[in-house]
């Protein structure tokens, strides 16, 4: 019901220029016809008149039912049906009317009953037309209804996958750094207040990018500092960073919180693979029209397993990268003897 | 004096153990250790009443070194958020301790251990259904001296060991102190088979299946081992291979 009130202005005039269209070809026809009976003007007028209204009558009645019902199956035999039903009809009334008009006019009446048959063809013809279009165009609006309203909500699920792939914070980092920040509150209260704020700081940068898809290389390296700065208070001397950036790499773009994750990863992996001491390095550069991410942790070859350790930072990353990219070959991992490498490329638009 | 071991790779959270500690003269912290095999050779040497234990640490996780040990004193567990660990130990460990946890939270773990120290006896099953519900995919043995992590794509297959089962690898084989039940179930996604009631294989490795005798069949693997098939195990296999 209620894509009839969405149609709008736009319907009624294309309804009103079809049918000046058809009304303009029927008069012609009929026009033309009815001459070659040497008929008066008075009755050509009246004929035209009353035809036109009938058709007019008809056209109407198919647009509207059609606006409100749409069959789905046997469409055509429906269109046929209607068609020879409404025409019969009209020829019937247009008939018995002007009988009535001019039942005293011998030729006129003579004439009447010899085209029948002709009336007949032509108007079924134009209301098989008029039924056809008006089918076609209303099947043709559900349609483009039916894929905008398919676009949405693809659209919808995809801000809303993007939303929650962009905050993903780990609980564990939240709880253990307040767990240091309780620890140092007692034995070094000026060193709890500095880590309560780099965690603050640290928080509200996620806090705000998580409704902003887009950041420059060189925000998004701030809160990576920060971020370790944190681990760092927690593992002490067996965490080592060392972040490089080009100069050149640092206004670009790329989608926000999108290194968190795999920094996240190359952490979880290169502490808990090992006891000794972890370097965490990280390395942006321009290549090829492309900014190229790369971070390494060390890893251990006996006894991790082997490809297993994706696990959900990099699959997400993964998952972020196709739905802004549409590609899948942006995030690639590799080891070299007891380094574990994730690169990852940023196409520049 | 009660002697106590902290285990936990972060300084820090170790550190308010400790300063928690400090108001209880008989209690005694023996040992810091930063991660699992630390602590293992810890609780050896000092045969500590209870231990303060982390959960995530490297190399091997504190579920993981509570196996190796014949006979586990009691354990605190201290963790950051561990939704198996809350599940179980609810009715099991001594107690655990969500990191960050308050002193009072702290002194009512201790009265808990104070009160009822043999609770820990029942920590068995609690690692077992941890480990169980977390689908495994290594081994954690001990060779010697020496804690050895085996992947479970190179384990070859298992054998019941009376209380123990033997764990064959192409380095060897290990001894650990686990039920045949325990495997079959934690490992029964990873293509293991149990084929007989004294055996597991790993299915990858089979090469050919003979019939043996009037009943059985003989698994050959593609290191050249041989082993029984009984009739139930068969069945399984069967269903695995799809054949």
């Amino acid at each position: 019901m209620d894509k009839s009130i969405t149609y709008g202005k736009n319907f009624f005039v294309s309804g009103i220029a079809a049918w000046a269209v058809v009304s303009f070809i029927y008069s012609i026809i009929l026009t033309g016809i009815l001459k070659n009976y040497n008929l008066t003007t008075t009755e050509l007028v009246a004929d035209a008149f009353i035809n036109n209204l009938l058709l007019t009558g008809s056209c109407v009645l198919i647009i509207n039912n059609m606006r409100y019902y749409l069959p789905r199956q046997e469409r055509y035999w429906y269109v046929l049906t209607i068609s020879l039903g409404l025409s019969g009809l009209c020829v019937l009334i247009s008939r018995v009317s002007l009988w009535l008009f001019f039942k005293n006019d011998a030729h006129y009446t003579e004439v009447l009953s010899s085209s029948t048959a002709l009336r007949f063809g032509i108007l079924f013809l134009l209301i098989t037309c008029i039924s056809l279009i008006s089918l076609l165009w209303f099947t043709q609006e559900e349609q483009k209804k039916m894929n905008e309203r398919k676009a949405d909500s693809e659209r919808l699920a995809r801000e809303a996958e993007l939303f929650k792939l962009r905050q993903q914070l780990q609980p564990h980092f939240l709880f253990n750094s307040l767990n240091s920040i309780s620890a140092l509150t007692g034995s070094q209260p000026e060193k709890a207040r500095h880590m309560i704020q780099q965690l603050s700081e640290f928080l509200r940068g996620t806090l705000k990018k998580d409704d902003q898809q887009w950041n420059t290389l060189d925000e998004e390296l701030q809160n990576i500092r920060l971020y370790l700065d944190i681990e760092k208070v927690r593992f002490g001397h067996r965490l080592q960073t060392q972040i490089i950036a080009t100069a050149e790499a640092l206004p670009l773009q790329l989608p926000s919180l999108l290194l968190q994750p795999l920094v996240e990863n190359a952490i979880k992996f290169g502490l808990y693979d090992t006891t000794d001491e972890v370097l965490i390095k990280l390395q942006a550069v321009i290549e090829n029209n492309y900014l190229k991410i790369m971070i390494q942790n060390p890893f251990d070859p006996e006894t991790s397993q082997p490809l297993k350790g994706t696990g959900f930072g990099l699959s997400s990353v993964q998952r972020r990268l196709f739905l802004l990219f549409a590609r899948n070959d942006l995030l690639h991992i590799s080891k070299e003897e007891k380094i574990f490498i994730t690169t990852i490329l940023i196409p520049q638009l | 004096m009660m002697k106590v071991i902290i285990i936990d790779d972060e300084h820090l959270a170790r550190s308010i153990v400790k300063e928690y500690l400090k108001p209880y003269k008989n209690i005694e912290v023996v040992a810091e250790c930063n991660d699992g095999f630390e602590g293992l050779k810890a609780i050896t040497q000092y045969e500590p009443e209870l231990i303060f234990l982390d959960v995530q640490m490297p190399k091997i996780n504190g579920f993981e070194m509570l196996e190796l040990i014949e006979k586990p004193p009691a354990v605190i567990f201290t963790t950051a958020f561990d939704e198996f660990a809350i599940k179980a130990f609810e009715q099991n460990a001594v107690d655990y301790l969500l990191k960050p946890f308050s002193k009072d939270r702290f002194d009512k773990a201790i009265q808990k251990y104070l009160q009822q120290p043999l609770a820990s006896v029942s920590l068995q099953p609690v690692i077992e259904t941890i480990t169980k519900s977390t689908t495994q995919n290594r081994i954690v043995v001990k060779d010697g001296n020496k804690i050895k992590i085996i992947p479970i794509g190179q384990v070859q297959y298992i054998e019941a060991a009376d209380d123990y089962v033997k764990i064959i690898t192409a380095d060897g084989s290990f001894l650990k102190k686990q039920t045949m039940n325990f495997f079959d179930q934690s490992l029964a996604d990873h293509q293991f088979v149990r084929i007989h009631r004294s055996f597991i294989v790993n299915s990858q490795l089979i090469t050919r299946i003979d019939v043996h005798e009037k009943d059985g069949h003989l698994l050959l693997l593609n290191t050249g081992a041989r082993l029984p098939v009984s009739k139930t195990g068969y069945a399984k296999l069967k269903e695995v291979l799809g054949i």
